[in-house]
């Protein structure tokens, strides 16, 4: 009995590792985390247009694009930054605190263009903060970008206070709002994609973007390699900072309001964004390929919503159930394999119980 | 490390030392307790001299009745912290307890208070119990799990309340009452909740199952080796957490009196926060509840100390952020010197 199982299941193993059947070849890409998101994207597209005729409309397409532009944005640095093994909680306050600096810089009649050199620099070197807190001081990336959330977005109302600097000039809040000549493509999109494009280029191609992986599977490991583990993920805090003041930047535009508050609470949405792309909170895994489409199922899934007059506040129910359904989906196949390895354990221990009486 | 096993095999000289090396790390122990009181009483003692409305009973009844709903929300934050986790979800639990409870008023206004309280702990645990399940036995990390359950709990707070919200008006004077009454200007709730964090305290020190949450936050592989059933103790920690904030919802509610779908909103965050400064370490194994509870006593303190101070409120946010990183600094300095202290005892009496 105990012979015939084993047996069974070593073929079947076999059978999938050394010689796989065409069928299955054909379905594994499916079966890799991207693979099942693409499939959610695809039924969710299907399903918003069956729900609403709007939704295939160019200018539907538009909104959906402004509406996740800068959180999809903000999500690409983050993602690089737990695939290392961290966190930054702290990207929402960024954002927050670069508009509230480009709003005061422009009340006091500084010229854009310099604005926004300094804004990006005051991104990178609240990154830099971030990042020296956690590697030198050896902080838990979680509880010191809790701490520089709160700090960056109390700055933002020091710099700013009740402000609300409103008289931007439509040359650049058209940015926030109007599409790339020529494309449907938003500003905040078209940002996104480069921006993607660069990070999956220094994600999966680069000496620096393997080594953000080796870090995230094994510190310990990746230190002993040679790798310089704070180094890296100085820089990646860095790069996050700067990235989340570009975001400011451009949410300043979309929506023509410098304001303190601006972007408050988003940090969490861009890790749901991360999560929901299968990037794993331990570290060490996940895909840049998986940010784009999670960003579109998301982007897609709330606007059918919306199209549907689902209330825009209670859209949490969706991207908390997503977000559970994310975490858990990798753990059926644990589960069912811890299932298999119970049931043959006590099949073999039926027989040898057998044996032994006999 | 290895220093530190000889001289454990060495047990007749190694008696009289351990009890030193015990009485310094309790003392160091204790004293992080005592740095975060020490601090809470210069700051109180500075402003009151610069400002004596500061000690007025007014003031100090607000700043109490504050931090009674944080105070509340930091002991079952502490529980589930110290079994390395965290519960993100505690202020949206807070806000759908504190509208489902207080709105049994505008649907029965003869109700009696304490099935509201029931209601709302009830509702509180019902949410708690689910982020335990998924957590202890789904497997799954809890920063994502109580992630998803913060937008979830949020979101069906907002299709509960629908358009509605719950005015003082509907609420009986009985109910208010909960968090205004006092007794020698004392809110009697401050009472209450203080001998809870007491009662949490004594638990997390003294009982096993208190005990178990240590030794799974410090190393909770070892923990599952030794026999302690973690998923058991985990889910209790976060039934708990679930079932405070539900109780910290219906008193919320008392105290506002008007309650819609955002009560609540970002609690999370400060809660964790003041945790943290109250020196509960972020990845489990230590840390105590009187602790937390001061925590947020001091992060309370502080911004009613730069209102009366006429510092600008725009200031607040900032010092309480900066306080949050100093205070990670210090305990993070503090535990590196006990380290060295003990290692460098070992390493004496292994010589």
């Amino acid at each position: 009995m105990a012979l015939d199982v084993v047996d069974q299941s070593a073929t079947a193993g076999s059978d999938a590792v050394g010689n796989p059947s065409p069928i299955r070849r054909l379905l594994r890409p499916l079966l890799r985390w991207e693979g099942g998101l693409a499939l959610v994207l695809v039924i969710s597209v299907v399903g918003g247009s069956l729900l609403s005729p709007e939704f295939l409309t160019a200018s539907n397409i538009f909104n959906l694009q402004l509406s996740i532009g800068e959180i999809a944005i903000m999500a690409l640095p983050l993602t690089l930054i737990i695939i290392s093994g961290e966190i930054d909680l702290s990207v929402a306050s960024t954002l927050g605190l670069s508009s509230s600096v480009l709003g005061y810089l422009w009340l006091h009649h500084w010229s854009m263009g310099l604005i926004i050199i300094v804004v990006l620099a005051l991104g990178a070197l609240l990154g830099l903060f971030n990042g020296l807190l956690v590697t030198r001081l050896g902080l838990p990336s979680l509880a010191v970008t809790i701490g520089t959330l709160t700090l960056y977005s109390g700055i933002a109302l020091i710099v700013l206070g009740s402000t609300i600097v409103s008289n931007f000039p439509l040359s650049y809040t058209n940015i926030g709002v109007n599409s790339v000549p020529g494309v449907d493509l938003s500003y905040s999109m078209l940002i996104f994609f480069i921006l993607a494009i660069l990070a999956a280029v220094l994600a999966h191609y680069t000496s620096f973007g393997r080594s953000i992986y080796a870090i995230g599977s094994s510190p310990e490991a990746a230190a002993y390699a040679g790798i310089r583990v704070k180094r890296v993920k100085t820089i990646l805090f860095v790069l996050s900072g700067v990235v989340c003041a570009l975001a400011g930047i451009l949410f300043t535009f979309r929506l023509s309001t410098a304001e303190y508050n601006n972007g408050s609470g988003l940090e969490l949405n861009a890790v749901s964004i991360s999560l929901l792309a299968g990037v794993s909170i331990f570290g060490g895994r996940g895909t840049i390929v998986g940010v784009v489409l999670s960003v579109a199922t998301l982007g897609v899934i709330q606007n059918a919503l919306l199209l549907t007059s689902f209330p825009q506040q209670a859209m949490g129910v969706v991207i908390g159930g997503l977000l559970l359904v994310s975490v858990f989906v990798p753990n059926i196949s644990l589960l069912r394999n811890y299932l298999r390895s119970r049931r043959l354990r006590s099949n073999a221990a039926l027989v040898d119980d057998a044996g032994s009486n006999g | 490390m290895s220093t530190a096993i000889e001289s454990s095999t060495q047990p007749v000289s190694a008696s009289p030392v351990v009890p030193a090396e015990r009485r310094a790390t309790s003392l160091i122990l204790r004293a992080r307790e005592f740095g975060i009181f020490g601090v809470l009483f210069l700051f109180v003692l500075f402003t009151s001299i610069a400002q004596p409305r500061f000690l007025s009973l007014q003031n100090i009844k607000f700043i109490l009745i504050d931090t009674t709903v944080f105070a509340l929300l930091a002991i079952g934050e502490t529980l589930v912290i110290v079994s390395r986790n965290v519960d993100l979800s505690v202020g949206s639990v807070l806000g759908v307890a504190a509208f489902v409870s207080s709105n049994l008023y505008q649907i029965d206004p003869g109700i009696s208070i304490i099935v509201v309280f029931a209601v709302g702990i009830g509702v509180g645990l019902a949410c708690g119990l689910g982020n335990g399940i998924l957590v202890a036995f789904g497997k799954v990390p809890s920063l994502v799990v109580t992630l998803a359950t913060l937008y979830i709990i949020r979101g069906l707070d907002v299709l509960i309340v629908g358009g509605n919200q719950v005015v003082a008006n509907a609420l009986p004077s009985s109910f208010l009452a909960v968090a205004s009454g006092s007794v020698l200007g004392i809110p009697v709730i401050s009472i209450i909740v203080a001998a809870m964090v007491l009662l949490a305290a004594y638990y997390l020190r003294n009982f096993r199952s208190g005990r178990d949450l240590y030794a799974i936050g410090s190393n909770p592989s070892a923990a599952q080796l030794v026999g302690i059933p973690t998923s058991k103790r985990v889910l209790i920690a976060f039934v708990i957490s679930g079932a405070l904030a539900g109780l910290a919802g219906v008193i919320w509610a008392s105290y506002y009196g008007t309650i819609n779908s955002t009560a609540g909103n970002g609690y999370e965050l400060q809660v964790v926060a003041a945790v943290v400064v109250g020196g509960v370490a972020i990845f489990g194994g230590s840390g105590s509840v009187v602790g937390a509870a001061i925590g947020a006593l001091l992060l309370n303190t502080i911004n009613s100390a730069l209102y009366v101070l006429g510092v600008s409120a725009f200031w607040d946010q900032a010092i309480a952020g900066l306080l949050l990183l100093v205070a990670i600094s210090l305990d993070k300095g503090i535990a590196s010197y006990l380290a060295k202290v003990l290692r460098g005892r070992s390493r004496n009496h292994g010589a």
